[in-house]
């Protein structure tokens, strides 16, 4: 039987309660308190829009602007998200299964732009080029910006993928070219999907690059209303528009993962693979890796190199101290919340494929999808009303880190645990375990690398995020993110280079260590 | 080290991190929870700023060292700020809200967050610049401008009014910034001074006329500077902010003032208001009255090159003097309306 074969998931133990149709587990529930938490800006937007009254809504809804305004944040999630995709598999393929020369290092570079907050990326490339404009100049950042979202998860993939599902291809008289298109691309295509809709969703948020480079999106009228009128209610149905092309972006991901599994079923361990020979084609691929990280790498990093040199930065070391400790602190507090919500969220959707679970999972990446400023106002709302006294500590500004990113963690603890197969946690329960400590035992050693790289990016997204760390921090604490927006809101980026370069080098820890963790083979 | 041994240290430094920021986190957490809870009457002042700190911080440690009361100043930009506070309505932590414009502290009066300024310094400033049921006050006037460049346009061929920029002679060479709060504020001052059908008027005219979008003030006086565009709406101070920057010769934009009672000549605040739940009332009014001081208003005229709204304090020396600008004959109060006026922008499809 060819190993790696999309077989159907067995159904795990019968369990009481209906929900949805679904017979829930107690790992439904647990899973769908931690989506319910997820949900809070949902549940706030519900509320603003309900003061509205339909007629506003609808006038709201219904006007041409917003649909012109829709299908450009669509066009351009989708562009960007494709591009992203056929770029990241590529990148992908070439650091791992191939003889391209440093490609260790080159997957190291490949995590790299992750660092790179991408409002940075967009005014180092204005700085050099203060003619760059529209839709193209915006979706050449957004992809300089996203791809590693692409090229870690299928890294990982490729780096664990047994070969002889290519072998078997070939055997059978596949050219190259075709068994890689069936034997490979079937294999790659979720963990490129589930990474390109991260891509889509971080799109639609996103506000820094469309307003630098002056397109207008969705999201940046979102922004305008709430700047220039203070008007929440507006604000709030057009993200409840952004929350449903979302779901679109959603679902397309849900056809694309399909019901298959992906553990392997062959007995004896997977045969390490041989690097493809590249041939003539070593050097081409060499250089087109060279352009590609020459643009989205070295040439925002050169200019901000070129800025700080240029500018008089007068850095107060204190302050430049205690800004690194608030973002290392606030993002870690963020991680860490962001785990235990994505840890029930992950291992249900990678176990469970009913309704019930989708609808879970899918509520999670929402938050992903709302801009900063949205999901900001929200905890401020949550934060008054519920929990006056949590409300601007660093418990909260985690809390928000945690609804705003969840979906970044939850992919790989997914695909993490979906690698494992169930028979294993079946032994340990046929040995007299019971279902945590099998769980613990024997599952957590497997996916806990998965869980580190959850953790991990939530982390990294998190040290960038300005609306909603401006809202909720504590009173006069500073982030790297925030010293940076205090010094580029005043003067030129001359000033605010230092902190830029901090946030970088800050942030490129842990995209060095995402890098190293889907670099390695498969564990046992 | 074998990659997997790497693989754990990795896992296992990550778990340490994480773990150490949620102590840290619920420490933290009670600690803050003691300073930011509900309004009291004790411990700090708490201002909300949405001005930046490199301005707003100097003024303040001055008023710490003057008065004895301790501040803590909150920083954020203006307007989500402003959302930010109507969200908080009773329950904000926030005792006093130094907004960038006039209308967003409208806006706060409107929905009932202010309370009444009682004290007379803020019979010192002229009734033009403040609330008129005198819930806000301004602190520092900026003036609307058309930055140009100096090296593209000679100083004769520059307009008298706004809608002369609708002149085929400047087709496609005039920066404007449609988001922009303190143009929105132009805009608005354009349809209450000339009515709604002009300021649409002009509105399509610029657009056929090829005026270019940008994001902020600074983005524009950047493009006036390189010579990108010719000329650009703006405010008055980000010219300095540049020269403070780059010193005057490096600078090749300069601002022109356009005449009296055009839309184009319309002088904005920055301002001030109370919380009304706020329990540091006294305290409060103590920091309204030290930036309407003498010191403070020579802070603003000195470092932010702004007007000062108190007379008696000199204005800087580049600029023309406040009382020979006149803008048009309307309250900043009315500013805050700018609901219609981002629907006709909207409707022009600028924003």
């Amino acid at each position: 039987m060819p190993v790696d074969a999309p077989i159907r998931t067995e159904p795990r133990a019968p369990v009481r309660g209906s929900v949805l149709g679904v017979r829930a587990a107690p790992l439904h529930v647990v899973a769908a308190l931690a989506a319910l938490v997820a949900s809070v800006p949902l549940l706030y937007l519900v509320v603003r829009v309900s003061d509205a009254g339909w007629s506003r809504v609808l006038d709201i809804v219904v006007s041409p602007r917003t649909g012109v305004l829709a299908l450009r944040s669509v066009g351009l999630a989708l562009a960007v998200a494709l591009t992203c995709m056929v770029v990241g598999i590529a990148v992908a393929w070439l650091v791992t299964r191939t003889d391209l020369p440093l490609r260790r290092t080159w997957l190291v570079v490949a995590a790299l732009p992750l660092a790179i907050p991408s409002y940075v990326t967009a005014y180092t490339w204005l700085a050099a080029f203060p003619w760059l404009e529209g839709p193209v100049a915006s979706w050449f950042v957004m992809v300089m910006a996203c791809t590693p979202y692409v090229v870690l998860p299928v890294a990982a993939v490729l780096m664990r993928l047994d070969p002889s599902g290519l072998d078997v291809a070939r055997t059978l008289g596949l050219g190259p070219v075709a068994a890689f298109r069936r034997a490979v691309v079937p294999q790659v295509l979720p963990a490129a999907a589930s990474g390109g809709l991260l891509v889509a969703l971080y799109t639609l948020s996103e506000f820094g690059v469309v307003s630098l480079l002056r397109f207008d999106t969705f999201t940046r009228v979102i922004y305008t209303s709430y700047r220039a009128s203070f008007d929440r209610t507006t604000a709030a149905v057009l993200a409840l528009v952004l929350v449903a092309l979302a779901v679109v972006f959603v679902l397309a991901e849900r056809r694309v993962r399909g019901p298959g599994s992906r553990w392997r079923t062959d007995r004896g361990a997977a045969r390490v693979a041989q690097p493809l020979r590249l041939g003539a084609w070593r050097w081409p691929a060499l250089a087109a890796m060279c352009g590609f990280y020459a643009l989205a790498v070295l040439f925002p990093m050169a200019m901000l190199g070129v800025l700080l040199l240029r500018g008089r930065p007068g850095v107060d070391v204190g302050e430049w101290a205690a800004a690194i400790g608030s973002t290392v602190l606030a993002s870690g507090t963020g991680a860490l919340i962001a785990l235990l919500l994505a840890i029930p969220i992950g291992v249900l959707a990678a176990r469970y494929r009913d309704r019930l679970a989708s609808a879970i999972e899918s509520v999670a990446f929402l938050g992903f999808a709302l801009p900063g400023v949205t999901v900001g106002l929200s905890l401020v709302f949550l934060g008054i009303t519920i929990a006056p006294v949590l409300y601007q500590t660093l418990a909260m500004l985690g809390f928000a880190y945690a609804v705003l990113f969840l979906s970044t963690a939850i992919g790989s603890v997914r695909s993490s645990v979906a690698q494992v197969p169930p028979v294993l946690e079946d032994v340990g329960r046929t040995l007299g375990h019971g279902p945590l400590r099998t769980w613990s035992r024997i599952t957590l050693p497997l996916v806990a690398p998965g869980i580190a790289a959850g953790a991990l990016i939530v982390l990294l997204t998190a040290m960038k995020e300005l609306p909603a760390t401006l809202m909720l921090r504590p009173t006069g604490m500073d982030t790297l993110a925030t010293e940076l927006w205090t010094r580029t809101s005043v003067a030129q980026f001359g000033e605010a280079a230092p902190y830029a370069v901090s946030l970088v080098l800050l942030a490129a820890v842990p995209a060095l260590v995402l890098a190293r963790l889907a670099g390695r083979r498969q564990e046992g | 080290m074998n990659p997997r041994r790497r693989v754990r240290a990795a896992a296992l430094s990550v778990v340490g991190l994480l773990a150490a920021a949620a102590l840290a986190a619920c420490g933290g957490g009670s600690v803050g929870s003691d300073v930011d809870a509900q309004p009291s009457s004790s411990g700090s002042l708490v201002v909300y700023s949405g001005r930046n700190e490199d301005l707003v911080a100097p003024v303040i440690e001055a008023f710490e060292k003057a008065s004895g009361i301790d501040v803590e100043v909150r920083y954020g930009s203006t307007p989500e700020m402003a959302a930010q506070l109507l969200e908080e309505g009773q329950g904000t932590p926030a005792d006093v809200y130094f907004s960038q414009d006039a209308g967003a502290l409208q806006a706060l009066e409107d929905a009932g967050l202010l309370a009444p300024l009682s004290s007379g310094s803020v019979a010192k400033v002229a009734d033009v610049y403040r609330s008129a049921s005198g819930q806000w006050v301004g602190i520092s006037g900026r003036a609307r401008v058309l930055t140009y460049n100096t090296e593209l346009v000679p100083a004769a061929q520059l307009p008298d009014s706004v809608f002369d920029l609708t002149d085929p002679a400047w087709k496609g060479q005039v920066g404007w910034a449609p988001t922009n709060a303190s143009f929105q504020s132009f805009v608005t001052a354009m349809r209450l001074s000339e009515g709604d059908a002009v300021a649409e008027k002009w509105i399509a005219d610029m657009v056929a006329n090829g005026a270019q979008s940008f994001e902020s003030n600074s983005e524009i006086r950047e493009a006036v500077d390189a010579g990108t565009i010719k000329v650009g709406l703006s405010n008055h101070y980000y010219l300095y902010e540049k020269i403070a920057e780059v010193g005057a010769g490096s600078v090749t934009a300069a601002n022109h003032y356009l005449g009296a009672g055009d839309p184009g000549s319309l002088v904005n605040v920055a301002g001030v208001g109370i919380l009304a739940p706020s329990q540091r009332q006294a305290q409060a009014q103590a920091l309204v009255d030290y930036l309407l001081s003498t010191e403070g208003q020579t802070y603003f005229a000195e470092t932010t090159f702004e007007y000062p709204l108190v007379d008696g304090v000199p204005t800087a020396a580049e600029l023309r003097p406040l009382a020979e600008l006149q803008g048009p004959g309307i309250s900043l109060g009315q500013l805050s309306d700018v609901a219609a006026t981002q629907a006709m922008l909207s409707e022009a499809g600028l924003i």
